[in-house]
Formats: structure tokens, sequence, C-alpha cells
């Protein structure tokens, strides 16, 4: 907070009257202040957090609010090139995989420090990774490290861990171990990008609970405090050794409930960057901000899946299904209702993903009644005549539903309804014990940017991210035989051709792709750059200095 | 505060049974002419008549909502989406009110939420005054054991918070349909009713003419159903009344929370909760729905005060 | 007196367990679980799963959960959150800032409601008072989360008159659009409350004889008439505090305040069982508490009412 607290009051109330003055005021200005002056290397940048749900452990972070922090406080072997998704060496100077992509060599950059001054060596990621990866320290993304050899000793799938060492991983010097896998997987080296791949430094596991609370890592930033449910602090780390050192001074992550409240605070200036631009103002943002409004797209994509063990849609003609998707007007709705936070699916792979085709579905997502009404009927109409869509009230997901519903009904005659579910824990409970009704409405934000991840991990048969019920052996073949190919091009190149396969068999309507839609303010120098994932990359942004 | 009707319930209870209780009921004594004068009485007042009406008209649009507009409530018009404001001229058209996010007339709307709204209103005011009146009647007239036992489980249910204990209650089900938001609200507003019945029915045995009907020879169904609940009554009637209003505005605020109504009923809470989303640019969205459910909730209360004054001539 | 607040003690104690069971129950029937949930779309692994309910105890029987959870609340145990906090730090953070709106809301509703009440109740008949009644009525019929927004847009949005968030809730400046939005009903209330009281308390008998004293009139309505007329306000303000403690869940949301009301929908959304029951647990034992307390005043207040 900065400022006098009875001031504050004030000055809030006149920059607010001084915003709406100059809503209709010269964008330019606010353009060229944005890279006016200089930037401050030791400037500290404001930024909105929730409050993380589980203690900051590299492998606990299932949501995004402890996994934006703890990728400041952490760095993994290697990271994605932001907008190409390439793959840049951080902590490993190479990884390399054996003929058969079974077995890895990681070789670290010698002379690397954790915060708190101890060396980083082959032991840390070794010993970080066992401990995660070991069902009774109850990590929520223990199975990230399923493919190593030995991860059922360490996690069994029911009862006591047999062993607390995975066999896979031997540490040959202290900058060198080799990763052995049950199998051969061409791309592993993509998942390492993940949070959970994180080194731990030794004292994490006298105390891990505490270590959860004041967390030590490698990363740009070294943790300072965290005051529960208000701040989180971390400052840079001077001996950082890593290509992405911090240019600015730290970050004060600060807690907000609203969306309204951290943007009110980010045109005030009391905030730096805000998550998410809120509803009420997303049709205003623009004017509100200039050129400080970001929209950038990540790589996410919303559909609706139909649930293969219902009556309703068990051995469907899959003509039927591509009939529904061509009667989504998706240009409309993602321009009125979703107010421009989304744009149009063409695919089943996010943009900005490896194997990403422009329009690779074709006209199957080309808004087109006539030929949506023709399709269903050459399939034999939808059973019942009437869909619904199951969603979870406590996210906004109704408006969209509802336009869904409305165009399906509109252009084909097939009744549509939401299936509202009050809670997310709901929505889920019914998909997982397949009593989804009819459709339910899925997402899926990349795990690592290829392809694989977007189609593999959710319509394989055996996938775990597959809860409709969805099964194509011919699929599983492919995808089976594009793991094992020898280089990731034509890992990639194989699952484009499964693609075109899926098209024809419509395991999910794809809609549309997410985009960031949110905000920086009058001290930050430059614009924000995001990362695949739809976070900021924090080390890279500036804050201006004062006058 | 989103526990309206709870607060509201108090409230009345305290303004009539408050003082009253100290002067013992003494002018309950002649239950003829308290009903009598009751209605002469609300004949006279004009809040009486301008609730009625309103009520009626309300009563109307609920049971036959094409009466009133031509438009479609469900399927709407993207191209409309915001666009078009409200017309205050275009009576009774489409776009008198302009049309919602998803280009729906929020006249044709609001004319078809009031059905809902209604139903869980009266139909929530039904269930708690058949099963808080009756166990309230027990508890005051047999006593003893029986009044204890019901007077500490209407105390536990008046210690659930009312909007925190609707909310985890509807959590638990999928469907929420109307009939299962009258069930949740019943199943934790009926203790308010239940307290009122109970101290008036305490009240009303003690009077001279049930101990006569007693003399007599009179049987306890019949003294309960013939001396006793017309006497005690007016109190509970007076807090329904109220109350009624206070379910309709609890209903919406459910369904704000997204934990009352869901599609394909149309209700006004879910309106108001996507109109809140659009404040900013497009007030009406909101203001309409809420609007038409502040004016109904005014309605009942407005008649609830009515019946008050005339039934409990103290306060005159 | 004092046997009677021993008799009030031992009676709160069965509805302490009734009202802490029922909750318990509910939130522990619902249907889904809270820990598959932390995976959200992504699938969960059965085995972490299990791990992780044992850990919670879920996977005991439910009547064993209870009786664990009581136990462990007599000895000051709220147990931990899922993301492994400690209940009672999650709860003495909230509290104290829905203590202070409280705090902003009762004060308005006390100033306001009784002034408006007293005005309304002198002039008992007049158009001031039809204009009062009628306020009361339209404050009473537009639903807080209504009132909320509406106020929020047009006080701080369109004016600018006062902060549209609480960034900071020691702050009371930001605390007031809150707390005034907290307090409209209940002010409307004990605005009607008062305005019966004083009216019915001007045609009494002891109205008379002061007046017949001659003493000045000044006097007269601010000793004799306000204290008697005090008296049913004073219950209804008792009541309240529960009432407003519950519903900030609304105005809290709307207004990004970190008190119990948000704690308890965020717990409520994430089916967190040892919050929502520690945070419901706390509410009773002060509703019941302050109930005891008000009827203690009421003997105070009130000079005809003894307990024996």
């Amino acid at each position: 907070m900065r400022g006098a607290k009875s001031a504050k009051w004030v000055a809030g109330a006149a920059i607010i009257a001084l915003a709406a003055t100059a809503c209709g005021g010269s964008d330019s200005d606010s353009g060229k202040d944005m890279n006016s002056g200089k930037a401050d290397p030791n400037g500290i940048l404001t930024a909105q957090l929730g409050e993380p749900q589980n203690p900051l452990q590299p492998a606990n972070a299932k949501e995004s609010q402890g996994s934006r922090v703890l990728r400041t406080i952490f760095s993994g072997l290697v990271d994605y090139e932001p907008g190409t998704g390439k793959l840049v060496y951080v902590n490993a100077e190479s990884v390399t995989p054996n003929a058969d992509s079974s077995v890895w060599t990681v070789k670290l950059k010698p002379g690397w420090k954790f915060h708190d001054g101890t060396t980083v060596t082959s032991k840390s990621f070794v010993d970080s990774w066992n401990w995660s990866a070991n069902v009774k320290n109850n990590q929520t993304n223990s199975s990230w490290f399923q493919d190593i050899k030995g991860y059922e000793d360490v996690h069994p799938a029911k009862g006591a861990p047999k062993a607390d060492k995975m066999s896979g991983l031997k540490i040959v010097d202290d900058n060198t171990f080799t990763i052995s896998l049950t199998g051969p997987v061409s791309y592993f080296a993509y998942k390492l990008g993940y949070d959970v791949w994180a080194p731990l430094p030794e004292s994490f596991f006298k105390d891990p609970a505490a270590a959860g609370q004041k967390p030590i890592g490698n990363g740009p930033y070294k943790f300072v405090s965290w005051d529960h449910k208000k701040l989180i602090k971390v400052r840079k780390f001077d001996g950082y050794q890593g290509p992405n050192k911090a240019k600015n001074g730290g970050i004060d992550f600060k807690n907000y409930t609203t969306a309204d409240a951290a943007y009110s605070d980010l045109r005030s200036n009391n905030l730096d960057w805000i998550e998410q631009i809120p509803t009420t103002s997303l049709t205003s943002y623009k004017q509100d901000l200039g050129d400080r409004a970001i929209d950038a797209e990540y790589s996410a994509v919303q559909s609706i899946v139909p649930a293969f063990y219902t009556k309703q849609f068990k051995g469907i003609n899959p003509k039927v299904i591509q009939g529904l998707s061509m009667a989504i007007d998706r240009d409309t709705i993602t321009k009125t209702v979703l107010h421009g936070t989304r744009t149009p699916a063409d695919s089943f792979v996010a943009r900005g993903v490896l194997g990403y085709k422009p329009g690779a579905l074709g006209d199957v997502t080309k808004f087109d009644p006539a030929q949506a009404k023709k399709l269903i009927k050459d399939g034999g109409g939808v059973p019942g005549n009437k869909i619904s869509i199951q969603f979870n009230a406590d996210q906004s997901h109704k408006p969209w539903v509802d336009a869904v519903c409305n165009s399906i009904r509109k252009a084909t005659g097939v009744d549509c309804v939401g299936d509202s579910k009050p809670d997310f824990q709901a929505d889920l409970n019914a998909r997982d014990n397949h009593q989804v009704k009819s459709m339910y409405r899925g997402g899926w934000v990349l795990d690592y940017p290829v392809n694989s991840n977007f189609m593999r991990d959710l319509y394989g048969s055996t996938a775990a991210g597959n809860t409709s019920g969805y099964s194509n052996k011919e699929f599983d073949k492919l995808a089976a035989e594009a793991d094992k190919a020898k280089t990731l091009d034509e890992t990639v190149k194989m699952y484009q051709e499964a693609e075109q396969l899926l098209k024809n068999d419509m395991p999910a309507i794809p809609l549309w792709f997410y985009k960031v839609n949110s905000g920086q303010s009058t001290n930050v120098f430059g614009k924000i750059v995001y990362g695949q994932d739809g976070d900021p990359i924090f080390t890279d942004v500036q804050v201006k200095a004062k006058k | 505060m989103p526990d309206a009707t709870k607060t509201q319930t108090e409230a009345v209870v305290d303004a009539i049974a408050a003082p009253s209780a100290a002067d013992g009921h003494k002018e309950q004594g002649k239950p003829r002419s308290l009903w009598g004068d009751a209605w002469f009485d609300l004949r006279h007042r004009p809040m009486f008549w301008i609730s009625s009406i309103l009520l009626l008209l309300l009563l109307v649009i609920a049971a036959f909502p094409g009466l009133f507009t031509g438009a479609d409530p469900r399927n709407g018009d993207l191209t409309n989406h915001f666009l078009t404001k409200p017309d205050l001229g275009h009576f009774f058209q489409a776009d008198w009110f302009g049309y919602d996010g998803q280009g729906r007339s929020i006249y044709a709307r609001v004319i078809y939420g009031t059905r809902a709204s209604i139903l869980v209103g009266v139909g929530v005011t039904a269930a708690v005054t058949l099963v808080g009146g009756l166990l309230g009647m027990l508890a005051g007239y047999f006593g003893g054991w029986l009044d204890s036992v019901i007077s500490r489980i209407t105390d536990i249910f008046f210690g659930i918070p009312f909007l925190l204990g609707a909310m985890v209650v509807l959590n638990a089900f999928t469907d929420r349909k109307v009939y299962v938001v009258i069930l949740a609200l019943a199943f934790l507003g009926w203790t308010s009713i239940c307290r009122v019945m109970r101290a008036s029915v305490i009240t009303a045995k003690q009077a001279d003419y049930v101990t006569a009907a007693r003399a007599l020879g009179a049987g306890t169904p019949r003294i309960l159903f013939r001396h006793v609940l017309p006497n005690a009554l007016a109190p509970t009637i007076v807090v329904a009344t109220i109350a009624l209003g206070g379910y309709i505005s609890a209903e919406a605020t459910l369904s704000f929370l997204g934990l009352g109504l869901a599609d394909p009923t149309i209700s006004w809470g879910i309106d108001i909760a996507e109109g809140s989303q659009a404040i900013r640019d497009n007030p009406h969205a909101l203001l309409f729905p809420a609007g038409m459910l502040s004016l109904t909730v005014f309605a009942f209360i407005m008649l609830g005060d009515a019946v008050r004054d005339a039934l409990d001539p103290k306060l005159r | 007196m004092g046997r009677y607040v021993a008799r009030r003690l031992l009676q709160m104690i069965p509805v302490f367990i009734g009202t802490t069971l029922i909750i318990f129950l509910m939130v522990h029937i619902l249907p889904g679980d809270p820990i598959r949930a932390m995976w959200g779309d992504k699938a969960a692994d059965p085995a972490q799963v299990a791990s992780l309910r044992h850990e919670f105890g879920l996977d005991q029987p439910l009547w064993k959960q209870y009786i664990d959870y009581m136990g462990n609340l007599f000895q000051g145990d709220f147990g931990k959150t899922f993301g492994g906090r400690e209940v009672i730090d999650e709860m003495s953070e909230s509290f104290p800032v829905t203590l202070r709106l409280t705090a902003v809301a009762m004060i308005i509703e006390i100033i306001v409601g009784i002034g408006l009440g007293a005005w309304a109740g002198l002039r008992a008949g007049k158009a001031a008072d039809t204009g009062v009644l009628i306020f009361t009525l339209i404050v009473i019929s537009i639903p807080v989360f209504v009132l909320g927004f509406l106020a929020r847009f047009v006080l701080a949005d369109q004016l600018g008159w006062v902060a549209p968030n609480v960034q900071d809730s020691t702050d009371y400046a930001q605390l007031f659009l809150p707390g005034f939005v907290l307090a409209m009903l209940s002010m409307a209330y004990v605005a009607r409350l008062t305005r019966t009281t004083f009216a019915e308390n001007l045609r009494a008998d002891y109205m008379r004889t002061a007046m017949a004293k001659g003493l000045p009139r000044r006097r007269i309505i601010g000793v004799h008439l306000l204290r008697n007329s005090l008296i049913p306000v004073v219950t209804f303000l008792g009541t309240d505090v529960g009432g407003f403690i519950g519903g900030a869940v609304v105005t809290e949301g709307i207004f990004n305040v970190q008190g119990v009301g948000n704690l308890l929908f965020k717990a409520l959304q994430q089916r967190e069982g040892s919050t929502i029951v520690g945070v419901v647990t706390v509410f009773v034992l002060v509703i019941l508490v302050i109930n005891l307390l008000v009827d203690l005043l009421y003997a105070v207040l009130d000079p005809r009412i003894r307990y024996a």
C-alpha cells in the first residue's frame, strides 16, 4: 500500500473521476508513457494472486495461484520459449535421450546455488523427485513421475510404498544423472518443464511442512514472507545463474477476492498486474487502459464432450456430433457473450502448441445451420431430440452454455438445456462416476506444449483424462506408435494424422481457445510478455524508475 | 442481509409478540369481533387495497404469462446482444425493457419469471405454516416433555444461519426444481412460525372460555381446533404473510449465488446475477428483474403490514 | 439469577450439539469428493486420493468422524484445512475483520434506525410518519445483493464518494460502504420497531404523569420515553448481531472483504468440512451467548422483569 491511509480514500475517488473523463481521451499518450522514462532494475512489482490452496512445495501446486509463486522461486531443468513452445535449457546443460528415448541423461550447469547457499547437485533433483513421487508424502502432482522405472515401488496403487527411491533414477556424478523410463517417450524432455521437476535443498527434507510455508529454491527470486491471504513477497536472488535473471527487484503478490477489486486497484496504480479483467469491465477495459490493456492467447481449449456411455450417444453416428458442432455460431458467441475473451477453435489442439495446424477440423467448426441439419438427419438424428450440457455454476460458464444451447436450438431444432451442478466437486463427481446425462463441459490447459497432450491424454481409451467413455482402437494404435517415434518431429506429425482420424469420430466438440484479458499499471515499463500457460513471464517485467 | 426471512420474522415477532405478551393478550378474548374488526379496519386502509391489487395482478401474470407478452423468454437472438436498450415507449412489446446478454427480451423474462418466485414464496409459506404451526400448537397446548423436545429442536434449527443452511442443503441437490427449493427453505424456515404459534397457543389455552369448554366436557381435538386455534391464529398469519416476501427474496439470493433455481426455470434471481455482470454498460439487465422482484416483495410485506395493523389494534 | 443463568447454560449444550451435528452431516453427505476435486479437469491419481483421504480422516465412517471432530474441538483443535493450515488460524484472521464490519454496520443501524424511528414515532399519523414507513418498506423489499451492487455502482463507481472495495480492512473509511449495505435491512426494522414503541409509550400512563408533573418536554422524551421504548429495540439489536455475521456472506463477497463470510463461502465451495463446521460452531456459540446476554440486559433495563 502506498501513501497514507487517510489520503488514499480521497486519492482513489479523484483517480476514478480522472479516469472517467479520460475515457474518450487520446490513447497514444498512454502508449508513449508506457515506454518513456527508465527501468529501475530494483523496482518492486505488485501482482495479483489468490491464496495458494496448498503449501508451496513444487509437486503440490495443482492450481494456478500456488504455481505462479512457485515458478518464481524454483527453476527447472528446462523451460519453454514463449510463442513457439520450443525447449530452452535452464538448470540443465543438456537433456539427451538414448537411441529409443527410454533412458535420458541429464547434465546440470555446474555452480548453481539454492537461496540458502547450498549447491544444486544431481542429488538435489533425484531426492526431490523421489520424495514428491512417494505416495505417503501426499503431493497432488505425484503421478507426474509415473513414466520413471520404479514408480510403483514408491507409489503403489494400494498400500504402503515398498521403497523410498525410484530405481530408474541414477546419480552418475554431482552434475550428471540418468532417468530410465518404463518405455520409450520421445517428448519426455518436454514434460520436464513442469513445476514438479524442481530440485529441493537438503533442508527441505528435515521439515517438509515448514519448507512449504517458507520455501527455499534455486529460482530467480528468493522467498521472503507469506502473510496468509494478504501478501506473499519474493525478492531478486542475486546469485542466480540462469538465463532468465530477474529484470526487477522483486514481486509483491497481493491477495484479492474479487476481480473487480483488483481492477480498481490497477486503475489507481496500487497494483501493477491483474490476472483477469472483471466481466463487468470487459466491454470497456480497452478504453480504460489504452495500450496498457493486455489481450493475449494461451494454450487452452474449451469443448463440449458427449458422454459416450449414455443411451443417447452410445454407438452414435459421428455425423450427428459433427452436425451439432456446425450448429454452434462460434464467431458471434465469442464476440458477444464472451466479450472477445476466447477465439473460435478450429482444432482439437490449442494454438501455440507444437503440432497445432490451423483449420485442422475444416468445415466441422464452421457455422452452417443448413449443413448442420442435414448431417444430423443423415446420421439418424439425436435420440430424444434433446441434449443437455452439464457445467458447474460456481464459475462463469452459464452465459456461454446458454448461448451454445440457444445456437443449437435455433439452427437444428434439437432442444438443448444447460444442466448446472452447484459446484465443481459435484460436476466432477458426475463425470467420474459416468452419471452425465448427455454432454458435459470440458476444459484442458496444456501440461506441456506438444499436441499429444491434447489428444492422447484426453481421448486415449485408457487415458486418465478420458471420462467420456470414448474408445477408438485405431487411434490408440496410432498414438502408441507416435510415442515410440524416433524423433519429436515424427511424433508430432503422427499425432497430426491421428487428429484427422478424430475429426471423423468426434470424441468432443471443440468450441474455442482461451485468451488472457488483463492489464498493467503505469508503473510497468514496456509491455508484459506472457508464457504459453497464460501467466506473465515475471522475470522479464520491468518497473519504471520513480522520477 | 441475505438472512432476510429470519430477521424479518424476528422483527415481527418482536413487534407483536413482545409488547402484547406483557399484557397477556387480554384483547383477544372475543373471537368474532376480532376478525370482524380486522376486516372492517382493512377495508379502510389504502395500503391493503394497493397491495391486494398488485398481488392480484402478479398472480394473473404468474398463471397466464402468455397474456402479457408474445415474445419468447428462452430463445435469444445474439444480434440483439445488449444492443437494444430499453425503449420505454414500446409498451408491452418485446423490446420494452431492452434485451439481455443472450439477446432475449428482458420484458418477456421478467413476465415469465414471476411464476417461479410466486410459487416459491407461496409454497414455502404454506409448508412452513403447516409444519411449524402444527408443531408449535402441539408444544404450546400439551406442554411438558413434548414442549421441551420441540422447543430444543426449534432452538437447534434456529441456530443454523438461514442462508448458510439453505446453501448447504441445496448443494446436495443436483436437480434444483421449484419444489426442491421450496423444501430446502421450508426445512430451515419453520422455526419462527413454530415459536409464534406456541406462544399464542399458551396464552389462548389459559383463557376463560377454554376452561369453560373443558368444563362442559369438550374433547381435546374440539378444544384445540374450535377454541384455541382460531384465537391463536392471528399472529401466525401476520408472520407468515410478511415472511412470504422474505422467502421470495431468499430464493433470489440463492439463485444469485448459483444455488437456487436452475435452467430451464426462469427466475429473477438468475437474471439479476447475469445482469450484475453487465452493470457498468447495461444496467437495465439488472434493474428490471431486480425492480420486479422488489415490487413483489414490497406487495407482500405491505399486505402483511396492513393485516398486522388490523389484527393488532394496539399498534394503531 | 445465578440459577437462571445456569439453567440457560445447560440448555445450550443439546442445542450446540444438535446444530453442529446437522451442519456436519449436511457438509459430509453432499455428493462429490473434495480431495478428488483438487485435480480439477485433469485426471486424479486414485492412490494419492486414497492417501489424502486417509490423512484427513475422510475414509472413516461418518459417526466416527463427528466424534473425533468434537473430541478435538473440546481440546481447542479445530482441525486443518486441505491446504494444511490450522482452521483456528484462518478464523482468527477473518473474525476480527467481520467484527469490525459488524461494528460499522451496528453504529449506522443504531444512529439512523433509532433516529428515523423516533422522529416518525413522535409524529405518529402525520406525513413524516407515513414517509418513513414507506421508506422502510422499500428498503426491506430490495434484496441485499441488489442493494450492494446498486450502492457500489452509484456511490462508488459513478459518484466516487466512497471506496468501491475494501483493500485494507482496518481502514474504517473503506468499511463504510459494505457496513452501510449490511446495515440497511436491519436499520429499516429498527426504525419501524422504534417508531411503534415510541408511539405506544407516548400514550402510556407514566408519560401523562411526567407531563402532569410539568417536566420539560426534552427531559420527558430523552429520559422517560427513550429508556422505556428502547427495551424491545435492544433485544432486536442483540439477535441481529448473529444476523450480521451471517449476512456478511453476500456483502463481503461483493466488496472484497476478507471476513468470515468469505471464508465460509470459499470453504463451502471447496467442501472443506473442518472450516465450515468450525465457523458455524463459533457462530452458534456467539449467538447463544448473545441471546443470554440480551435476556439479562432486559432485566436490567426493565425493572418489572426478574429472573428466578
